[in-house]
């Protein structure tokens, strides 16, 4: 009973440490823009299928399955994809800055079909599952009747570290303060002198950037890699958001962990098992209701 | 005005079902369509009472036709197919996607725009996993075999139906309140207008309605999925509703007839279907935001 415990904490803190990265993005977008970035998901998988087209190359300079075709791998998809973001939100998004916050909803599920239904054609990167090239050398952990994967541990590691580095970035540097206030009060971060324009760049940036981590990270755990693969825990990391407050950057984390340890508990419960896909949104109408600023959010009352 | 709607509505059933008596001189695969742009209609215009006229950003429109699809084909499939049986079927199917649709929307109204969109999504995802892992409504394989009983005149004569109930409920005094509450929710409470109550007046009727083109589609197609009713399916009907302006009754229409319609002219270049439907959303939103038939004043 408590390996099989111990077994899915594991499990799901890996899981759940996907989710977290994943959220992150959504949490900060939300922050400086208010709006869900539905196209998000799309990111994190276009982050897994640059790693799947960098590796062979990249592995042909510094070896198969070692640490530094890793981190080459994972920094140049995660470069490919801020360059992404960057231009999404420049396209799609920033030309209706000033329009209802309904329309540029709309138009980021519009971008989410573009990118899900151009990556299915068969030209691009077809609808078919791909198996994900191994990027680490994944050894089995066996401890008593424990088995833990080294991958999830390496994910768990640098995720923390990710963590902590997006705190650093948010709260002690001048382009973190410039984010805070931008998110804060747009105007009036204007009227100081912060390039609104340039902050909200780098903002999607970020986040894609930690998007595309977080989509290898799920591909090394995943059976398979598919233009589809993101919509499921793009959905559970956004609830992930909400959960842990939107906006809140240690909230999105939290949330993330909490989502992914309560989905692997239910899950790997018998009997429930089938309604695994619909525990994130039964959590989420629970917690839309009963506590809509989420865990740790703070309610902002509206104004007329 | 309201003489004139009554006469369209007498008008429309009447067409429907003489149409309907010389439906077999037609192309059975082009009838399979026209039946096709009736449901739609109904898809439509009932979305459009919940996200345009009262602004309530609904994501889940496919739950609905689901639960009301499931229900009228598990009624004719247990009770024996007859066209006595689909009418109660039907209506035995709008009323429980209505249910669907009070449970809905009692509890996610007190929400708003982007939250309010995702928790719909979420409650359409919900749907279609108990459908998923229901033994009695067939699991991921879903119902087959049921009778074809949906006929012109029955998509058509209660898309007819649907458009004058809709249209006649907006238009009426009663119904000033949906579009209140659309304009300024604030303002619509301080002149006494109780915005939740017609919140999830717009959503039991929409999903009723909903519920009904399920049966339809059910009854049309001869197979239930629940994989025919995720988010995509969605995302079809809303963007209807906003190729033919929110709130704009007969753009939404056009738009359902276009939208059905284009896909087949299409065939050609199936594969790019979609690319070409998301890019339109973008450019929409980035040009005409309010629509593409709306002329004129509301």
């Amino acid at each position: 009973m408590t390996d099989w415990f111990l077994q899915q904490l594991i499990n799901g803190l890996a899981l759940g440490a996907i989710y977290a990265l994943i959220a992150l993005g959504y949490t900060m977008v939300y922050g400086v823009l208010r709006f869900i970035n539905f196209a998000h998901s799309d990111v994190m998988m276009l982050g897994a299928f640059a790693a799947f087209y960098l590796t062979p190359p990249v592995a042909g300079m510094l070896g198969e399955q070692s640490v530094w075709t890793a981190l080459v791998v994972i920094l140049l998809s995660a470069a490919i994809c801020a360059v992404i973001g960057m231009t999404i939100e420049f396209l799609a998004y920033r030309p209706l800055r000033k329009r209802p916050r309904l329309t540029v909803l709309i138009t980021a599920i519009g971008v989410s079909l573009f990118i899900e239904f151009t990556g299915q054609h068969e030209k691009v990167f077809g609808a078919a599952t791909k198996s994900f090239p191994k990027l680490l050398p994944s050894r089995d952990i066996v401890i008593g009747a424990l088995h833990l994967s080294s991958n999830d541990i390496v994910v768990l590691v640098l995720t923390a570290v990710l963590l902590a580095a997006m705190w650093f970035i948010v709260q002690r540097t001048k382009i973190g303060m410039a984010m805070r206030a931008v998110s804060y009060n747009e105007q009036a971060a204007a009227l100081m002198g912060v390039n609104v324009n340039g902050i909200i760049s780098f903002t999607f940036g970020l986040g894609s950037a930690l998007a595309a981590v977080a989509g290898i990270f799920y591909a090394m755990r995943a059976p398979g890699i598919d233009p589809l693969m993101g919509i499921q825990p793009g959905l559970r990391a956004f609830i992930a958001a909400v959960l842990g407050g939107i906006g809140n950057l240690p909230g999105a984390a939290l949330g993330g962990i909490v989502l992914g340890l309560l989905e692997t508990f239910f899950g790997g419960m018998p009997g429930l098992s089938n309604y695994r896909d619909g525990i994130a949104f039964a959590i989420l109408i629970l917690i839309l209701l009963f506590r809509p600023a989420g865990l740790l959010g703070k309610l902002q009352t509206e104004k007329v | 005005m309201r003489g004139r709607e009554k006469l369209f509505l007498l008008l429309g059933i009447i067409a429907a079902i003489g149409l309907s008596f010389a439906s077999g001189a037609f192309n059975r695969y082009y009838l399979g369509i026209v039946i096709d742009v009736g449901i739609n209609i109904i898809l439509a215009v009932s979305l459009n009472l919940i996200n345009g006229h009262t602004g309530q950003f609904s994501l889940g429109h496919a739950g609905f036709m689901a639960v009301g699809g499931y229900v009228a084909a598990k009624l004719t499939l247990v009770c024996g197919a007859s066209a006595w049986i689909f009418l109660p079927a039907l209506l035995l199917g709008g009323g429980v996607a209505a249910l669907a649709g009070l449970a809905v929307g009692v509890p996610s109204l007190r929400l708003r725009g982007d939250y309010l969109a995702i928790v719909t999504l979420g409650f359409g995802e919900i749907i279609r996993v108990i459908f998923q892992t229901s033994e009695f409504f067939g699991a991921a394989t879903g119902l087959t075999g049921i009778t074809r009983l949906t006929t012109f005149g029955w998509a058509w004569g209660l898309a007819a139906v649907t458009v004058y109930v809709v249209a006649c409920l907006v238009n009426s005094t009663y119904g000033r309140g949906f579009i209140a509450v659309h304009d300024d929710e604030i303002a619509a409470s301080a002149m006494g207008i109780n915005p939740v109550r017609y919140k999830v007046t717009a959503f039991v009727i929409g999903a009723f309605f909903a519920g009904i083109a399920g049966g339809l589609y059910a009854h049309h197609k001869g197979v239930l999925t629940p994989s025919g009713f995720d988010f995509i399916k969605s995302i079809e009907i809303v963007v209807m509703v906003i190729l033919g302006g929110m709130g704009r009754t007969v753009g939404v229409i056009l738009a359902a007839v276009i939208l059905t319609i284009l896909p087949e002219l299409l065939r050609g270049v199936a594969e790019y279907r979609m690319i070409i439907y998301s890019l339109l959303i973008i450019g929409l939103m980035l040009t005409r935001p309010q629509g593409l038939f709306t002329f004129g004043k509301k």
